[in-house]
């Protein structure tokens, strides 16, 4: 009995579980950058080489079809986005909106399920069509 | 003489600048000068001061817009032509004229554990905590805050987010983290994270910059935020 529950008197309900969500939500969006730097780099060398080499379409297209590597690269590069952008939304729509209440959560949650979806989709697409 | 223009907030949340012609010294410092009004011309004027030499942190207010210790800011330092304006602090309710309500931020001290918690009793032998041990030396860097409110006002997260614990809090929590005696680390950093705490934190800097004791908050907090995902990593927090 040290007078650490005198602290958390003062704290509403639920807090502990809310500073974990909240600390997991950081680690979350802090890896998922660590590996968008890393798509994105990818991403531009690959848009600058098909503009540099005057490839088509269906040039392209003969490059990503049937092609695990591709797939699996631009698969990763979605999660990474579903998972980052949403929780940046997130904050912004907390701090300029002062939009705090659980709305916000199952929002947010939707935007990230159809970036990921629409993401995967269109990297789907390039792979099968 | 030189006269100085000074406007200063009369009234509460509601108010209107009031315009003061003081004579202006060597040496003056913005304290002097709101002492001269309070003194010479207009004694309803409400301010707040003690130390007058820095120390106790009561007479912060916004100097030319820019929140800083008033004993300690020379006139010459601050003055445009020969025009200062003074204003309370931000984000802190005025009560009347230059004092603010600072219940809201003491309060978030206790809230984010600012106090320390003992490990040990009386019958233990004395702590032994070598000065140059990095747990000393970060806690050293951030423990001569006087609790001044200024990097508070200047906080870009706390007009945003008023339930935010602000860089003075944090930075408090950061040094009791780093003290070897204090037994309550994880109860603390449990305190200190989410939304309202340091992981609302942009790295604006203000606070860094502004500090008058040039301690540097962001950098405890960023210290926080590391010691908080390193506790939910290890199943701790």
């Amino acid at each position: 009995m040290n007078g650490v529950e005198q602290g958390f008197a003062a704290k509403p309900m639920g807090a502990d579980a809310r500073a974990k969500i909240e600390t997991w939500l950081w680690i979350a969006q802090r890896a998922s950058a660590a590996l968008l730097a890393l798509c994105v780099l990818v991403h531009l060398a690959t848009i600058i080489y098909a503009v540099r080499h005057g490839l088509s379409g269906a040039a392209i297209l003969g490059r990503t079809r049937g092609n695990d590597a591709w797939l699996a690269f631009y698969s990763l590069y979605v999660f990474a986005i579903a998972v980052h952008a949403p929780i940046g939304l997130r904050t912004l729509c907390q701090e300029w909106l002062g939009w705090r209440d659980a709305s916000l959560n199952w929002v947010i949650g939707a935007i990230a399920l159809a970036l990921f979806i629409f993401g995967l989709r269109a990297g789907w697409a390039v792979f099968a069509s | 003489m030189d006269m100085l223009q000074v406007s200063v907030w009369r009234g509460g949340a509601s108010g209107a600048y009031r315009i003061y012609e003081v004579p202006r010294q060597e040496s003056q410092s913005v304290l002097d000068v709101v002492t001269y009004i309070q003194r010479n011309i207009d004694p309803t004027l409400s301010y707040r001061f003690a130390c007058r030499v820095g120390m106790c942190g009561a007479c912060a207010m916004t100097v030319n817009g820019v929140a800083r210790w008033t004993c300690r800011t020379h006139v010459s330092k601050v003055v445009k032509g020969n025009a200062i304006e003074i204003a309370p602090l931000a984000n802190l309710p005025v009560v009347k004229d230059l004092v603010t309500d600072m219940r809201g931020f003491f309060d978030k001290w206790a809230r984010a554990l600012g106090r320390f918690i003992p490990s040990a009793t009386r019958k233990d032998d004395f702590a032994r905590v070598a000065s140059d041990s990095p747990e000393r030396v970060a806690a050293n860097a951030g423990i001569e805050c006087i609790g001044c409110g200024v990097c508070y006002a200047s906080c870009d997260v706390v007009s945003w987010n008023p339930d935010y614990l602000g860089p003075a809090a944090l930075n408090r929590a950061w040094t009791l983290v780093n003290d070897v005696r204090d037994g309550a680390r994880r109860e603390r950093l449990a305190a200190v994270a989410g939304d309202a705490g340091c992981h609302a934190c942009h790295t604006h800097l203000s606070c860094s910059e502004r500090c008058p004791k040039n301690i540097a908050p962001t950098a405890s907090i960023a210290g926080l935020k590391r010691a908080v995902a390193i506790a939910a990593l290890k199943g701790e927090l």
